[in-house]
């Protein structure tokens, strides 16, 4: 199913370009993108491309501005596909188009979340689960929302997208576990993001309450996904444990540091016979295409969308850098060399 | 009947879909749960005990 390049790719982290405290640059984005965005990458993607160019999320915020060309490229868009090069997501035995899941958490208000999830091209979400009167209460970020039930689900609804529940803010496993068993109840799903943290300043997941938490839930027939540390022996702990993938972080969440540790995250991806899926620390979109082209299965991220400071623009570009990074991976990347080597031929020069 | 409903005193509740009531309107994507464990919507006319812990919970934002 892999490339044969994988152990070649594994073992040289790419160069990893950071675009830590540059600002959007929405403009440009608007202009580069309109010639050749969408192109390649959709023609590399099949799966992707063709099934979201029906609903044509993927240039949403190019669309905003550029709505014309942007309907019309998605339109003739699969025609441009590779026919049989596929490359659907399958976890769990479940199918995905779209290798980005995207957190909700930190959407300044529903409108915007929902154009975010449409531009991103995901087709699984994550939530929390809460108090219903806690939601009640003034809305901290924004958001206007008298009724719990009339929010978010309203949204994931309406957006057509999965949703994949999480334990976000369990400290041990028995929390996670109980928050689990609720969330299977309130949202009839046995899919469970299993998130079991270790203290309030990192957020870093605690292995051993995350582990025994996967054995239990497995137990209890939870399609279990664990965010976890970037640790291929505890990674491969959670696979033996019956988890349906994979989630190592990228950094700690809500850091947008990036891919703190791209060689481990290519041991787990190696070694791992479940979808590797990098949750958290993504800050921008070359993070993404990073952590893909290292040979994870998908990119989970929330917080470099949602408070980005154009969200929207932002789900679109993760939407691409994950498409680019997959195709990128898929493609094989030329091994690193020393010295230089021309791709001019020196054969056949003038005289001069 | 004195019980905890989501971290606060209440009074009135005797059954868990009466909990529920006091909270939300919402049905849909609610979970309840009584001193930690689920308890399934068919089981919401479920009497209630002085002194139970009762979570009313549904979906939120998060990551």
């Amino acid at each position: 199913m892999e490339p044969q390049t994988l152990g070649r790719i594994g073992t040289e982290p790419g160069p990893g370009p950071h675009g830590d405290g540059i600002a959007p640059r929405t403009g440009t984005l608007d202009r580069a993108d309109a010639a050749t965005g969408t192109g390649p990458l959709s023609r590399t993607d099949p799966a992707t491309g063709s099934s979201r160019a029906g609903t044509a999320p993927g240039t949403g915020s190019l669309g905003r501005t550029d709505s014309a060309t942007g309907s019309s490229r998605a339109g003739t868009a699969p025609e441009s596909h590779a026919p049989g090069r596929t490359d659907a997501l399958t976890i769990a035995g479940r199918t995905f188009g779209s290798r980005l899941i995207l957190g909700t958490g930190g959407a300044a208000n529903h409108a915007q979340l929902a154009e975010a999830i449409t531009a991103s091209g995901t087709e699984l979400v994550t939530v929390a689960l809460r108090r219903v009167d806690a939601q009640q209460g003034p809305a901290s970020e924004g958001g206007q929302r008298k009724y719990p039930t009339g929010s978010i689900l309203d949204v994931i609804e309406q957006c057509g997208v999965g949703i994949l529940p999480n334990t976000a803010g369990c400290f041990t496993a028995e929390q996670a576990v109980r928050t689990a068993r609720l969330a299977r109840e309130a949202f009839g799903t046995d899919w469970i993001k299993l998130e079991v943290i270790g203290d309030e300043d990192t957020l870093l997941p605690d292995p051993v309450e995350l582990l025994d938490a996967a054995e239990t839930l497995v137990g209890e027939g939870f399609t279990v996904l664990p965010y976890t540390n970037d640790d291929p022996i505890l990674a491969r702990h959670l696979e033996t444990a019956g988890c349906a993938a994979v989630m190592p972080l990228a950094a700690p969440i809500g850091t947008g540091l990036g891919v703190r540790n791209p060689h481990n995250l290519a041991l787990i991806c190696e070694q791992a016979g479940v979808p590797v899926i990098c949750d958290a620390g993504i800050g921008t979109a070359s993070d993404a295409a990073l952590a893909m082209e290292l040979g994870c299965s998908a990119v989970l991220l929330a917080t470099a969308v949602t408070r980005a400071a154009d969200p929207v623009l932002m789900a679109a570009a993760m939407r691409d850098a994950v498409t680019a990074g997959r195709a990128a991976r898929l493609a094989g990347r030329i091994p690193k060399r020393h010295l230089a080597k021309a791709s001019s031929a020196f054969e056949g020069m003038a005289d001069l | 009947m004195k019980i905890q409903l989501n971290g606060r005193a209440h009074d009135g509740a005797t059954t868990v879909a009466d909990a529920v009531a006091a909270v939300t309107e919402a049905r849909r994507g609610i979970a309840a749960a009584v001193n930690g464990e689920v308890v399934p919507k068919s089981e919401w006319d479920r009497p209630l005990a002085d002194g139970d812990a009762v979570e009313i919970l549904t979906a939120t934002q998060g990551g």
